[in-house]
């Protein structure tokens, strides 16, 4: 275990009877991004929460940048910029007074704020908006001038809770460039998503959490031969040809062929991407099987989850009474 | 800069960023203003014929107690603008930075204190055009100006902690008129309190509210000669225990307030 900037051990968390956090470690060395992935309620908000000094957790010890979480949290704070689920930004504050007012509270001085807000600004492309209220600006930018708050200061670990979610695919590869060029200048990164691209794009490293627990760790390559790369996704027009086509699919998968009867759909990792893709289509042609549709595609998270848990993201809980909660817990601002 | 320098410094940015919002929200402002305006048209017009106060102006013994009630129900707007921070996404912003973990209500009730100058100056205004003069020293002028404030900063506080125990806009408006109406009114704000019956005459004399107003009425000068001497201690010197209670209520809210911010802060 090197120098670990982020460094967490068997951190749980209960609210009342749901376990948000259930003894998860993590580990985080310098000038890397960890993401950490996982679906609604798996428990990644908590965990950003209780390593940005926002929630106690119920067991466990962490550190940041080498101070204990616990012990100074107020010292935690010097190192650390996060950027939440929800951007926390005031409404009726223009951008560059919300950024202004940012870098005085991390006591960069008075110049020092203003034309570091000026900066961001300019390169998080807000730079129009700069002088109108917060509360006229779109999601997208609202979620660009969060991010622009969490490293006002440079801080050197930063933490951003599903950065991307609700950015439409220009934004989010915008988002992911600027997210790069941090850590290429020696930032230590947590990130959370739920979308298994976007922690194969950016992460070196990769923790997958449902129910609050770790269920897979390793890097994209390693998670990706434990799952299968792409998938190779085909509805049939005629049900008798069902058989016929999921031998072919068999021939070529790494894992095991899935069938929908709702939807005719058959479902099977692949590695080979577009090679393997066109000989399927060749056998399936050959055998004389019609289509209704056909599809390569990279594994979303629920097909991650398929692999590694045997069920969906969605039909998680029937086995689990605290993924009741859903995302009721999201709001945690309101009740002390 | 030292931590108690720190924690000026970051009051100053969060009473700055609050007072940018009075300035672009003002519609709180005149909501707010609105009662107080309305009770000095009611009472100077309406009711006010049949008050019988010392000396023949009833609107000029009345101002006084305008202006008590004007920074009482200013008080409401701390509270109110801290149940929404603490609501707002931004307050996860202020939690999660090396501030100055008090600068969010030691900010607020700094930049009501503006609020409540400009409050004053407003029913000041309203004041001279319904008839009211100040007729003492500009100096006492200026000393009632600052009892009405300080008395309103103290007032602030217990609002602070108010809010934070009941940390939703609607619920906390509500909970504070039931402070603040008895407060304002059983109290010589609009009628002396020799002419209240018992048990509302004794409340009446040590209210708080009563000793500012009558602080007031007497440094503004809008106390006729020959008045009757009040029978209490506390409205003989009303400047004195004013302040007495000013610095009971900081002494003791402020702390409360911060305590529970900080341990709202970490769950
Ligand atoms: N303040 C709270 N009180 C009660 N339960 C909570 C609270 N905060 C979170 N939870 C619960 O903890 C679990 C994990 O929640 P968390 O917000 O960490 O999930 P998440 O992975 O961030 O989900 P999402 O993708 O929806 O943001 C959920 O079951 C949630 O209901
Ligand atoms: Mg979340």
């Amino acid at each position: 275990m090197q120098s670990s900037v982020i460094h967490a051990t068997g951190l749980v968390k209960r609210f009342g009877d749901v376990t948000a956090l259930d003894h998860l470690d993590l580990s985080v060395p310098e000038g890397t991004i960890l993401g950490l992935l996982g679906p609604n309620g798996a428990g990644k908000t908590t965990a950003v929460s209780i390593l940005t000094t926002l929630l106690l957790p119920t067991e466990g010890s962490a550190t940041i940048a080498g101070v204990d979480l616990l012990s100074s949290p107020a010292e935690v704070r010097r190192h650390i910029g996060l950027s939440g689920q929800f951007a926390a930004v005031d409404e009726i504050l223009t951008g560059f007074e919300n950024l202004d007012m940012i870098g005085r509270l991390y006591r960069l001085g008075r110049s020092a704020s203003r034309e570091r807000a000026r900066e961001l600004l300019d390169w998080f492309d807000l730079d129009e908006a700069a002088d109108r209220p917060v509360k006229t600006y779109s999601g997208g930018m609202r979620r660009r001038l969060d991010l622009a708050g969490a490293i006002v200061a440079e801080p050197p670990v930063l933490f951003l809770d599903e950065p991307t979610t609700g950015l439409d695919p220009r934004s989010r590869i915008g988002l992911w460039d600027v997210i790069r060029d941090l850590v290429s200048r020696g930032t230590t990164l947590l990130l959370t998503t739920q979308y298994m691209e976007e922690a194969e794009q950016l992460a070196d490293d990769i923790v997958v959490i449902d129910h609050g627990r770790e269920i897979a760790h390793g890097t994209a390559d390693s998670l990706k031969a434990e799952i299968g790369g792409e998938r190779i996704e085909i509805a049939v027009c005629d049900t008798a040809d069902v058989d016929a086509a999921r031998a072919i699919l068999a021939t070529v998968g790494v894992g095991e062929v899935e069938y929908n009867p709702a939807t005719n759909k058959l479902l099977v990792p692949v590695t080979g991407g577009a090679g393997t893709f066109a000989k399927v289509l060749g056998s399936l042609n050959s055998a004389g099987i019609e289509l209704r549709d056909v599809g390569l595609r990279r594994p979303t998270l629920d097909d991650v989850f398929l692999t590694l848990t045997g069920h969906g993201t969605n039909d998680s809980g029937a086995d689990q009474t605290s993924a009741e909660q859903g995302d009721a817990g999201t709001d945690q601002k309101v009740s002390p | 800069m030292s931590e108690i320098q720190y924690m000026f410094a970051d009051t100053f940015v969060i009473a700055k960023r609050n007072i940018i919002k009075i300035k672009r929200v003002p519609d709180v402002l005149v909501f707010v203003l609105l009662s107080p305006i309305m009770f000095v048209l009611l009472f100077g017009y309406v009711f006010g014929n049949s008050v019988d106060v010392p000396g023949d102006n009833y609107r000029s013994f009345l101002m006084a107690g305008i202006f008590a009630q004007t920074v009482l129900f200013g008080a409401t707007f701390t509270g109110a603008g801290i149940a929404e921070d603490m609501q707002k996404g931004i307050i996860d912003r202020f939690r999660a930075l090396p501030m100055s973990r008090s600068a969010v209500l030691t900010g607020r009730t700094l930049s009501d204190v503006v609020y409540n100058t400009l409050s004053i100056l407003i029913m000041a205004i309203t004041g001279l055009i319904v008839g009211w003069r100040i007729e003492g020293s500009i100096l006492e002028a200026l000393a009632a100006v600052l009892l009405l404030l300080v008395f309103a900063y103290a007032f602030s506080w217990v609002m602070a902690y108010l809010a934070l125990l009941v940390p939703s806009p609607e619920v906390i408006n509500n909970a504070s008129f039931m402070v603040i109406f008895p407060l304002t009114f059983i109290a010589n704000t609009f009628v002396p309190a020799e002419s209240l019956p018992e048990p509302l005459k004794t409340f009446a004399e040590w209210n708080p509210v009563s000793t500012v107003t009558q602080a007031t009425r007497e440094l503004f000068g809008n106390i006729p000669p020959g008045a009757p001497e009040p029978d209490a201690w506390s409205l003989q010197n009303p400047v004195l225990y004013t302040m007495f209670w000013v610095v009971a209520t900081v002494a003791v809210f402020a702390p409360l307030a911060i305590g529970r911010y900080t341990r709202f802060n970490r769950r």
